[in-house]
């Protein structure tokens, strides 16, 4: 529990009004994108700039208490969940576009600006913010940052670590340090590499500098359909081998389809097929583009697609597009919870792998709607329920399981996208064995010795093998 | 029992190669011989040096016996329709590239020394070439890699699909920390099919007018895998050369082809194959052949005046810079005293220094990378402690104290 001094303290810092305590108001904190987690944080604090996330952070230490950082909250591992004990600082306030440089192609911004903003200010420049998560118009670049967030145009530009070039980080005790330099070279060891995608486990990034990248000038967006899955895997494949990049390559199968087509985000997929694909080619060049585009149709045709279309204009572009980026929203018609899975394969592997998810789907009588980053071979099989049901939701967590385990058999990983946060930790041995795991707490002690940030998150401690280097130290937690 | 005794007990006859002096230089065959002599290292004390093929980093380093990948050359899988390929740390670049050239795919990557430079080598020292401009620094080609800690523990960081995010990324943490983590044996890697049309152009001038050329080119939208700016010596030409390497599909590569004219007036020659591939080996092979190496992070508009202070301060005559991108590589001789002053100077402007290749003294008195900024030292030294408890491994990640 955070007691009554300790809350009028936070006030002093950041403003009554930017301190929330009442159950009803840290209710609407309990959750991110992702509901099957849930966790009421003690209280909920909104610092508006670096200093008051210094200061709260210096008096959160002095205090040991632990806290988490949280942008949007639209996650979807349970990351940004604080339990009872812990203040969740939220950083939406930190919303300042703090340079934009064009010449050099960089932007420095604080946590909290929104990842379309962004985008937004830099296309003024004929620039963007690359990384496209579906949520970029909600969520936060501190957030991208804390998760490595990828997004459908990630497949040629890179994930988030590709565009990260410095940051400025408050440790857990409040100490501030500056990572890496403009232009991307680190100032020693690459701390901004292991910063990104961290989740918040080792400390709060009050400035991000990232790389920005040239806006396309000619785009071709394809839509392919399918009547079977695997033939539509199979025709990823054959894009990928071509050694065409696509700037996207977005598959979704005919329960996602559906439900898409029912909801106001119908963007004409055609409704009895297995599988539409979503191809993009973009660049510089116009007649590269098109030879481009005409070569993954031909690909595409040869892996057995029905159809192909190409859109005529920015208007049909942008409604194939909304379909895709709104289905996770569309599939709320299909049940009241949802269960937004992230697993990685490789890309040869997702026809089996999607044969598989089919069969398990099967096996506990449960709709799985795929929707999904093909080119990456990053899956996202999303299964309907009820969480009211406990016999369901047991499927439901049976079914999760093993479909983590067909991913990793095929010599995949259980998360591309999301975080592990709390969602994954389970699974988290699957992958990585006990040396790994405890090489890995021990990283986190290296930045936050007290675990005093987002604790219990990414890392399954009752997992790690005793560990030689700092988390042996007597004052240290030590792994199970 | 004496350290050779012990290791031939340990790895085999075998293991142990032949050298008329310095330490016993220790080649395991396999990962599991690189944990156990790292483990028995740990136990017995023994400091260890860590060597690729030697034909990059000086192998002068004082330690108890020297550890060589050199017989990690196995590549385990190469998957041209995935575009991942896993290779042991000790497979020469050239062996690895020639590889995957027969297979149709392409590591993007050109660091600079000679081509039978280990895998391990350029990943740990994070050496990308003139191709960074086009597809990025090493890191950005990485999807894992699995390495021994200096108590001989085995820690995997990633895995070997296109997107992971399962964990802290110790990928990462690994390219460029010139071993200080810990010793890199397999490395799952992103490949990219082989550009069907490859060709390079050249210009030489003035240097700063050639920088300015090079503005030009980015300032036209033009997307060049290379755009590098050499010195006449590391060029073989005249004068300094600006070349521009486009690849791509066929129509990609006549339409750059085509932009750039229009943006230069048609000023660059063409490279025939056998030419390009003359240029950029002898680019990349020049910069051994001094014995101080480093590289300088600027921006895009720094590259005149980083190329100024150099050629100031140590001269210019092995130089070769990406002016789109502001990277800046050096070679040469240079004192520790004068590599002190240029950090100092580069630090005012944002701008690190990372020394990338020098015998032992000099890398020991001034690091691979100098004084940290504020705060970073003590996580650096966090990390080494996590990874290298006993400091069994022999690397000078900072230098000599006081070092500026």
């Amino acid at each position: 529990m955070i007691d009554t001094a300790l809350a009028r303290s936070l006030s002093r810092i950041v403003g009554a009004s930017h301190v929330r305590a009442g159950q009803g108001e840290r209710v609407a904190y309990a959750a991110d994108g992702l509901p099957t987690h849930r966790r009421l944080p003690a209280l909920v604090v909104l610092p508006g700039t670096r200093d008051e996330v210094i200061a709260v952070v210096r008096l959160l230490a002095q205090a040991d208490v632990p806290f988490v950082p949280r942008g949007a909250g639209t996650g979807l591992s349970g990351g940004a969940l604080a339990s009872g004990d812990a203040v969740l600082l939220v950083l939406t306030r930190l919303n300042r576009i703090v340079s934009l440089d064009p010449s050099n192609r960089r932007a420095v911004v604080e946590p909290g600006v929104v990842n379309v903003r962004l985008s937004a200010a830099a296309g003024r420049h004929g620039l963007h913010y690359a990384p496209d998560p579906s949520s970029q118009s909600a969520c936060t670049i501190g957030g991208n940052v804390a998760e490595n967030a990828g997004g459908p145009h990630c497949l040629k530009y890179g994930v988030t670590s590709n565009h990260v070039l410095a940051l400025e980080v408050v440790l857990s005790d409040g100490r501030v340090v500056q990572l890496g330099s403009p232009a991307g070279e680190p100032w020693g060891p690459d701390l901004v590499g292991v910063f990104v995608g961290s989740e918040g486990n080792f400390g709060v990034a009050t400035r991000i500098t990232v790389r920005l990248t040239p806006v396309p000038v000619t785009i071709r967006t394809l839509l392919a359909d399918f009547m079977s899955l695997r033939a539509a895997g199979e025709a990823v494949t054959a894009v990928i081998a071509s050694g065409i990049v696509p700037a996207a390559l977005e598959m979704m199968d005919r329960s996602c389809i559906q439900a898409v087509e029912d909801s106001v985000y119908a963007a004409g997929y055609p409704r009895d097929a297995a599988a539409v694909l979503l191809a993009e080619l973009d660049g510089s060049r116009d007649a590269a583009v098109e030879e481009e585009a005409q070569e993954v149709e031909r690909l595409l045709r040869g892996a057995g697609a029905r159809s192909v279309r190409t859109a005529v204009d920015a208007r049909e572009r942008e409604r194939l597009w909304q379909g895709r980026k709104k289905a996770f929203g569309a599939m709320g018609r299909l049940s009241r919870d949802l269960v937004v899975q992230d697993a990685v394969v490789p890309r040869t592997a997702l026809p089996d792998v999607l044969e598989r998810i089919a069969a398990i789907a099967a096996h506990y009588q449960l709709v799985v709607s795929n929707v999904f980053h093909a080119g990456d071979g990053n899956l996202h099989p999303n299964i309907s329920f009820d969480a009211t049901d406990a016999a369901l939701t047991e499927r439901v967590e049976r079914a999760s399981t093993e479909i983590m385990e067909a991913c990793i058999a095929a010599g995949g990983t259980i998360t591309g996208e999301h975080g592990v946060g709390l969602d994954k930790l389970r699974y988290m041995p699957l992958v990585f064995d006990g040396d790994s795991l405890a090489a890995m707490h021990a990283v986190r002690h290296v930045f936050d010795p007290h675990e005093r940030v987002n604790p219990g998150k990414v890392i399954p401690v009752h997992a790690c093998r005793e560990w030689a280097g700092r988390a042996r130290r007597p004052n240290a937690k030590v792994p199970a | 029992m004496s350290i050779l005794a012990r290791v031939r007990a340990l790895l085999g006859e075998d293991a142990v190669l032949p050298g008329p002096e310095g330490p016993p230089r220790i080649a395991p065959a396999s990962p599991d011989g690189v944990a156990l002599l790292l483990a028995t290292a740990h136990e017995e004390g023994w400091r260890v040096r860590v060597e690729g093929a030697g034909s990059w980093m000086p192998t002068d380093a004082p330690a108890d016996l020297a550890l060589t990948t050199r017989r990690l050359d196995k590549i385990p899988a190469i998957e041209p329709q995935d575009l991942t390929a896993t290779a042991e740390a000790g497979v020469g670049c050239d062996l690895l590239r020639q590889q995957l050239a027969d297979r149709g795919v392409w590591l993007a990557l050109d660091p600079p020394g000679i081509g039978g430079r280990t895998l391990g080598s350029v990943v740990a020292t994070a050496a990308s070439g003139p191709l960074r401009q086009g597809f990025g620094p090493v890191r950005d080609h990485l999807l894992g890699v699995t390495f021994v800690t200096g108590d001989g523990r085995f820690v995997q960081g990633g895995g070997r699909v296109m997107k992971n995010v399962a964990g802290y990324d110790l990928t990462r943490l690994q390219a460029g920390a010139f071993g200080g983590f810990g010793v890199i044996v397999l490395v799952h890697l992103r490949l990219r099919a082989l550009p069907r049309a490859d060709v390079t152009y050249a210009l030489e001038g003035a240097r700063d007018d050639l920088c300015r050329v090079g503005s030009d080119v980015i300032s036209a939208g033009i997307a060049p895998a290379a755009l590098e700016l050499l010195s006449p010596t590391l060029a073989r030409r005249e004068r300094w050369t600006l070349a521009v390497r486009l690849a791509g599909s066929a129509a990609l590569v006549s339409a750059e082809e085509h932009a750039l004219r229009s943006a230069t007036g048609g000023v660059f020659s063409p490279l025939r194959a056998e030419e390009a591939h003359a240029f950029w080996t002898h680019a990349a092979e020049g910069i051994a052949t001094a014995p101080v190496t480093f590289r300088l992070g600027g921006l895009a508009d720094s590259t005149e005046e980083l190329l100024d202070l150099l050629q100031h301060q140590l001269g210019d005559e092995r130089v070769s810079a990406s002016p789109g991108i502001g990277a800046v590589r050096w070679a040469g001789e240079a004192a520790a005293d004068r590599l002190r002053w240029l950090r100092r100077a580069l630090a005012g402007l944002e701008v690190p220094l990372t020394l990338e290749r020098a015998p032992w003294v000099l890398r020991a008195a001034v690091g691979h990378f100098g004084a940290y900024r504020e705060g970073v030292g003590p996580l650096v030294a966090g990390l080494r402690e996590t990874f290298d408890p006993h400091a069994q491994l022999v690397v000078a990640l900072e230098g000599d104290a006081g070092d500026g």
